[in-house]
This record gives C-alpha cells, structure tokens and sequence, in this order.
C-alpha cells in the first residue's frame, strides 16, 4: 500500500491508457510522457505499461507500507527517502523500506516525473486502464491527501533495467529549445503557404494554460485562409489544432476524440514527450521531416 | 461508389474524407465489414472517418490503396442493432424548440418520435452518440449558453442531431425529455450502448 500524504500540484495514475474506443468517444489517455514511464517502469522490473504515478511539477509526499522497489523517470527532482532523507537517484531502481515517507521536490526542467512501483499500482481498472483522463472524467480521481493506493503484483517485466541498457534513454528532458517534428496535417490546406512556413520559422512560447489536454502556444497567429466551419473530425495526438485565434494547440494524451478547428501539422510521434515535458514559457520550434 | 478524399494525419493515422454523412456511414461500414489489415481503429465523424493503423505491419500507402479499392455505398446498414429509447417528454426546452420550429409542442414530440435514427459517430464525451435522422422540421440551434449541467439521460437535439446524454456532463443541446434507458455503463462490453451504427427509436415512456 502507497499512503499518500500530499499530492502536489497534480498526480495522477496513469499507465498506457485506453486505444481502441475513440469510435465510442472514449479518449487513449494514459502517461503524457510515454517513453519516461516505460523507462521507470523497466527501471522498477515492471511491464513497460505497468500503471505508475505522474506527477506534475513534483511536490508528491508518499509513504509506503512495505518494502518496495521504485524508480523515477522524466523530469528531475530531489528525491528524498527516510527520516535522513536519503537521498534517491532518478533513472536508477531504488529501494524504499516499510513506514518510509518519500518526498519529491519540484524538478530542475521538465514537468511531468513518473514513479513506478515494483509491481504497479493496482487502484481499479476502468475499461482497461488505470490512467485518469482528466477531460472525459474516465478512471481514478486525482490523487489526494490520504488516498491509500494498492500495490499490484505486475509481473513479466524481468529484472530492473540498469546500465547500458538504457543508454539513449535521458534525453527525454533537454534543455534549451526543443525541436519537434512535424508531418502536414490533414488541413494543411486551409493555410498558405506563409503561414505554414511561419508554423516552422517562428518559435513558439509554451503558455500556463497547458494541460494534458494540450500545449497551449503563443506566437504569431496563423490565420486561416480557408473561412467557414470545419465539421468535427478524429483528432490525433501530436496534432496542432489551429483555434480562431490562430495560436496553436498541441494535443497530448487527454486530447478529445474530436475537434473541430483545421489540424495544420503532426508532431510525430517520437517527439510527443518533448511537448509533454516542455514547462510554459519554454520557447519550441518545429521543424518539416524530411 | 462515391469518391474518398484521403488526407494525411501523422505516421498513424488518415483521415479519409466523403461527400456527407450518408458517405461516412456507408464507408465506415465498408472499413468496418473488410478489417483491413494493420488497421486498429476507426473514427466517423460528420464528414470524415479516422483510419488508424500499427505503423509496425503496415503503412499509409498501403491502407490508402485498400480503401480506394473497396466497394461500398452511401447510407447505413440496415442490419445494425436496434435500441428502443423510452422517453418521457417534459424537457425544459419543448417550449424553446416549439417556437423556434414554428410548430406546437405536441408537434415537436410526435416528429420526433416518428423518426428512425442512426447513431452516426461519437464524441463531445464518452458514449455521446450523435444520431442522424432527425426530421428537419425540428432542426434548432444549441442554446446560446450552454449548461453547466445535463443530468445523465437526458434526450436532446441541435442543428440535424439527436442524442442522449450518456453521463452528466456540461452540454448546450436543447433539451426533449428524460429516458431511464443507462446508456454508459463501463462494466457493460461496449461500455456504450449507441456505438456507430446502431440504429434507434425513441418511444414515449409510460
């Protein structure tokens, strides 16, 4: 059992989330940042979608009620165990004894910091997953102070990950300004040439309104030259939905299953965990695959 | 066979665009019926269906020719599954709808009860079914401010759809009646009870 004692900012269960209802209106949902909860879950000897908490610019206080094996993946934070608040690494399995609180802070970059549990958290499935999508209101709560959480038994990971193994695998949380990848979106058309052009020659401010929904952009407005309404259709993650203020939204994991402003661009899908980490007022740029 | 615009949208997924909504049906059920391979999901909408695929045993190209080369035709299944809808009309936005459709609200209840629907696609929330076939003599506006609360049942209609609130839920459809019918329900396999295709009949209650 995981007691958890406060939650921060938000914290949320989630795993790989629900593919294969969109027909039905239900969302995939699941971790924003796939690749550092699937690095954290290997870490802690679990299956790569094994349900694991997420928290949002740190602040989680947990207290385990038996020894356990944890990770964290993604955004840095001062991790702390114990009353001589031992300090834990990120990226590396970690052991946390019985009646141990664990704290961590807010992260150095990045926002979202995936603690897996060896054996995964086991709070109860809804339509095959543990994930919260907080815009349908689908699975647990938010956590909150005093919310006891089971630990599963998830099993079929094989021993924890370490070393070489994960080389590759930090960059997820670089610095500076990050570049995404785009593919045309399926109304690439409903702008000219400019104004897809400036999509990828400006750089774009990440605003406080970014959720995991979407990243919210702030930049020059890229005007439509195609008028009227847009039926609703399928939205994607990764896509960059273009309101009628011309600042561009780009979906993430709790993004609706359909929208009804022109898709301009994809981000693909590698570099998703890129815009997941991306905290407001990081400047991004996106750049055409070749 | 009518044409089928194919549109990119990422390394998984196109969006495959038609005429109208008679099209989405017809083709989603054509895409439904031939399982294509590598194919894990698709999305109608109003005029678009949402062909996802595992980028690991196929690609764009390959899914586009397929659906080129399907045979199919405007218009639902007749064959799909049928949902009696038991409504009581009291909603508090009859009279709204009335005056809007320049007919009585004894009017509004029988057209409405006459019609023979479709659920079309999902979306604005899990389960929330548009259905096609609403009698165009009650086509309405949503309501200028949308509420911030539908109670979950709740039978409704806006431009050319119907629906019935699956869940609470914000919402700004105008607002017929009530069923008892649970139309969400996430133990159920589907947790929804109107998915795409799925034709329905709304009969009043007792």
């Amino acid at each position: 059992m995981i007691e958890v004692l406060s939650p921060g900012p938000l914290s949320t269960v989630q795993d790989l989330g629900r593919p294969g209802l969109a027909a039905l209106g239900v969302g995939v949902s699941g971790a924003a940042d796939r690749r550092s909860l699937r690095l954290a879950n290997r870490l802690a000897g679990n299956p790569e979608g094994a349900a694991a908490i997420e928290l949002t610019l740190g602040g989680l206080r947990v207290r385990f009620a038996r020894d356990v094996r944890v990770a964290l993946a993604g955004a840095p934070c001062e991790v702390v165990a114990g009353v001589r608040r031992r300090l834990l690494a990120m990226d590396t399995a970690e052991r946390v004894a019985s009646g141990e609180e664990l704290r961590v802070g807010s992260p150095s970059a990045g926002v979202r910091t995936y603690l897996a549990v060896a054996g995964g958290i086991a709070v109860e499935p809804v339509l095959g997953s543990r994930s919260t999508d907080t815009l349908a209101g689908l699975g647990p709560a938010r956590l909150a102070r005093g919310d006891v959480l089971p630990i599963g038994s998830a099993a079929g990971g094989g021993p924890p990950a370490a070393g070489a193994e994960l080389a590759g695998a930090f960059d997820v949380v670089a610095g500076g300004e990050p570049s995404l990848r785009i593919t045309p979106g399926p109304r690439a058309d409903w702008f000219a040439d400019e104004v897809r052009a400036r999509l990828a020659a400006t750089p774009w401010t990440v605003t406080p309104r970014s959720d995991r929904v979407g990243v919210r952009l702030e930049g020059p407005a890229l005007e439509r030259a195609v008028e009227g309404e847009l039926p609703p259709e399928g939205m994607v993650e990764g896509a960059l939905q273009v309101p009628p203020d011309g600042r561009p939204v780009l979906f993430l994991a709790d993004h609706p299953v359909t929208g009804g402003y022109p898709v301009i661009a994809i981000v693909v899908a590698d570099d998703i965990p890129l815009a997941a980490q991306a905290r407001p007022g990081t400047r991004l740029r996106f750049v055409n695959r070749r | 066979m009518s044409e089928v615009r194919l549109l990119p949208c990422g390394e998984r997924a196109m969006l495959a665009e038609v005429d109208d909504l008679a099209a989405v049906l017809g083709l989603h059920a054509a895409l439904e019926a031939a399982g294509l391979d590598g194919v894990v999901e698709l999305v109608p909408a109003a005029r678009t269906v949402l062909i996802a695929f595992d980028p690991a045993r196929t690609d764009a190209t390959a899914v586009g020719s397929e659906v080129r080369a399907l045979d199919w035709r405007p218009g639902a299944r007749e064959d799909g599954p049928l949902v009696e809808v038991p409504v009581r009309y009291d909603g508090e936005d009859l009279d709204d709808v009335a005056s809007l459709a320049g007919i009585s609200r004894e009017e509004v209840v029988r057209r409405h009860l006459a019609g023979s629907y479709v659920a079309a696609f999902c979306g604005f929330a899990p389960g929330f079914a548009y259905l096609d076939g609403l009698d165009p003599a009650l086509r309405v506006a949503r309501r200028d401010s949308p509420r911030t609360r539908v109670p979950a049942g709740s039978v409704a209609i806006a431009d050319r759809f119907g629906a019935v609130y699956p869940r609470e839920s914000p919402g700004g459809w105008q607002l017929l009646g009530r069923t008892s019918l649970s139309l969400w329900d996430v133990t159920a396999d589907p947790p929804a009870r109107l998915v795409p295709g799925t034709r329905v009949r709304f009969v009043e209650a007792e």
